[in-house]
């Protein structure tokens, strides 16, 4: 199986407070791969760091075979990215922000055209694509903003809680579109606190005040731990935290 | 090349989807132009002249004495031939020159009456008008004094000169300053919202997570802004030329090189502010307290600058409008060359360049 992310005792550090604490995993390739925590646990700053956007304190990261450290540059041609906050633009239209992503990332005119008409297809967005983003509902602007975030094609796909505040059917479709997205080969690397999408990755870590408290299948954890669904797994590890969440 | 250009025309389209900035854009000169096209009075102290004496004789020498004796004026010994005096006003280091005939104290005696001649700046009406009227007084005292105890009146007429702007019309002073400000205040306050925006929005992550460069979201940013900045121009110089009907004395392409100069020194300024700001509101204030308060006071637009406390003088040599607010009156105005205008240019260059060192420099290319 082919590595496409790999940890050793990743750290990073706030002044004297360990927001994410050597931390050691590996992530394989077309993997969808679920970054579970309670608010604070550090998921995000985790990802940003994999990312480029956060220079770890300490350990070792690779990411699609580029150091976070001195590559950085080289690991952002290989990935793509969907933050927390909703992260396309607002006063452009759907086709226009496809137009400008694709642009930023090297596409070619044709190839940005091919993508903007399959794009819309497959959100059903054909009559909207005129429209400013700002006018969908956010279900939309969500399942949108992943299928741009991976308009390039990129080895990886870091998605921060891509589902915040859309209603279960609306989560339903976004995940089938995950799906798509890993059956194509790109890895998945997501992080939520929904439980029950800890369902749907091939595995899950589970982390607690900054540190990895378990990580395996979800048929897996629930064998170790004897339960029934991942949530008990998860309140079992979450009621040792010490810190709140935010 | 393709990732800039789609970048840029994202720009645009923000640009153009933005009515209140668009106002803001054009509406501003507009607005200005009626708003400071009033003539402010101001009063001037030791204004820099020059006195050619041809006469050197008893009536001259003592308006000479009665001059320099008044604090409003601080006579240059050096210049005392005609072709110097007018190598000094193209260079601007006098405001007045007051040149006495040969013969001036034996006419008065013989002939009752004597003129002399009272040359002036008028590129600045009021100053001019100002500086020629305190002669104009300071000469009828002389001639009250003359006449006491004399039972024949005496005269001596100043006859002053306007140079520059012989219809001493306001426009030719305000226009400049309007340039100044409009450029300026557009392209500072106009770019340093558009990069602390991404911030706020959270599109900022994407691009940082992107392999854009910094410097090509500051060169896209500034784009935009460039070209609107450019129509700007022409439209200003349009509506002083034909609206106002003030002839642009020298080459149109050095002033719009010019102006272009100084449209990049302002953007660069912005985009600075943007970098080093985390809210809209924060840019916008800092570019509104940090350029328009300097450029409305310290440019010599509305105040002349020799007037002010040495400190405020000092300051004002940081002010880019004050750079350029000289270079547009020497081309405008005077029809100077760029053999002129050079040093304030390169100041121009300099400080453009200095801005955007600091602004990549500042652009933080991670979160934190």
């Amino acid at each position: 199986m082919e590595t496409v992310i790999k940890t050793n005792k990743l750290t990073k550090r706030f002044a004297d407070f360990v927001a994410v604490d050597e931390i050691s995993f590996d992530v394989h390739k077309g993997e969808i791969f679920g970054f579970l925590g309670a608010n604070g646990a550090g998921k995000t700053t985790a990802m940003r760091m994999l990312c480029g956007l956060s220079v770890p304190t300490s350990g070792e990261a690779t990411v699609a075979g580029f150091d976070v450290f001195t590559q950085p540059e080289e690991i952002k041609k290989n990935i793509g990215y969907m933050s927390q906050k909703f992260s396309l633009y607002e006063d452009l239209t759907v086709l226009e922000n496809i137009q400008f992503y694709g642009g930023i990332y090297g596409l070619t005119n044709r190839e940005i055209k091919e993508k903007s008409a399959e794009l819309t297809e497959k959100l059903g967005l054909q009559k909207e694509a005129k429209k400013l983003v700002r006018s969908l509902p956010l279900g939309w602007k969500q399942k949108l903003s992943f299928l741009v975030a991976i308009v390039h094609q990129p080895k990886i796909v870091f998605l921060d809680e891509p589902t915040g505040g859309v209603d279960p059917s609306m989560r339903r479709e976004f995940w089938d579109l995950i799906y798509d997205a890993a059956d194509k080969g790109i890895t998945i690397f997501v992080t939520t606190h929904y439980l029950d999408e800890a369902e749907y990755c091939n595995r899950v870590t589970i982390m607690v005040d900054g540190k990895i408290e378990a990580l395996d299948s979800p048929s897996g954890l629930r064998e170790k731990f004897g339960v029934q669904k991942i949530d008990e797994v998860f309140y079992q590890l979450a009621r040792k935290a010490k810190r709140s969440g935010d | 090349m393709k990732q800039l250009f789609s970048f840029v025309k994202k720009e645009f389209y923000q640009v153009f989807r933005d009515p209140k900035s668009l106002v803001m854009l054009f509406g501003m000169p507009i607005i200005q132009i009626v708003l400071f096209g009033f003539a402010l009075t101001n009063e001037i102290k030791n204004a820099n002249i020059a006195v050619v004496d041809n006469a050197k004789d008893l009536a001259s020498q003592q308006i000479i004495n009665k001059i320099v004796g008044s604090k409003f004026f601080s006579v240059q010994k050096n210049l005392v031939s005609s072709s110097q005096i007018d190598a000094a006003f193209k260079e601007g280091k006098i405001k007045l020159a007051v040149v006495f005939p040969a013969n001036f104290n034996a006419d008065l005696l013989h002939l009752n009456k004597t003129s002399m001649q009272v040359i002036a700046d008028a590129s600045d009406p009021n100053t001019s008008l100002t500086l020629s009227s305190y002669i104009a007084a300071i000469v009828a005292d002389y001639q009250t004094q003359f006449s006491v105890g004399k039972s024949i009146p005496y005269s001596i007429k100043p006859e002053v000169r306007m140079l520059f702007n012989p219809d001493l019309r306001g426009a030719p002073n305000f226009v400049p300053g309007v340039m100044a400000m409009v450029l300026l205040l557009v392209c500072v306050m106009m770019t340093s919202v558009s990069i602390v925006r991404e911030k706020e929005m959270g599109t900022m992550e994407i691009l940082l997570v992107s392999p854009v460069k910094p410097l090509m979201v500051i060169v896209a940013k500034a784009i935009p802004y460039l070209v609107l900045s450019l129509i700007n121009l022409a439209a200003i110089l349009l509506l002083s030329v034909y609206a106002l009907e003030l002839p642009i004395k020298g080459s149109v392409l050095l002033l719009v090189g010019e102006s272009t100069l100084l449209i990049i020194t302002a953007l660069s300024l912005g985009l600075l502010v943007s970098t080093v700001t985390s809210s809209q509101q924060a840019a916008m204030f800092i570019s509104f307290i940090g350029m328009m308060l300097p450029t409305l006071l310290l440019s010599g637009y509305m105040f002349p600058i020799e007037n002010m406390p040495v400190a405020l003088q000092v300051i004002s040599n940081i002010v880019p409008a004050k750079w350029y607010y000289i270079i547009v009156k020497a081309v405008m105005l005077k029809g100077l060359g760029i053999a002129s205008i050079w040093k304030e240019t390169l100041i121009l260059a300099g400080m453009t360049v200095f801005f955007l060192v600091v602004a990549l420099r500042k652009f933080k290319i991670r979160l934190e």
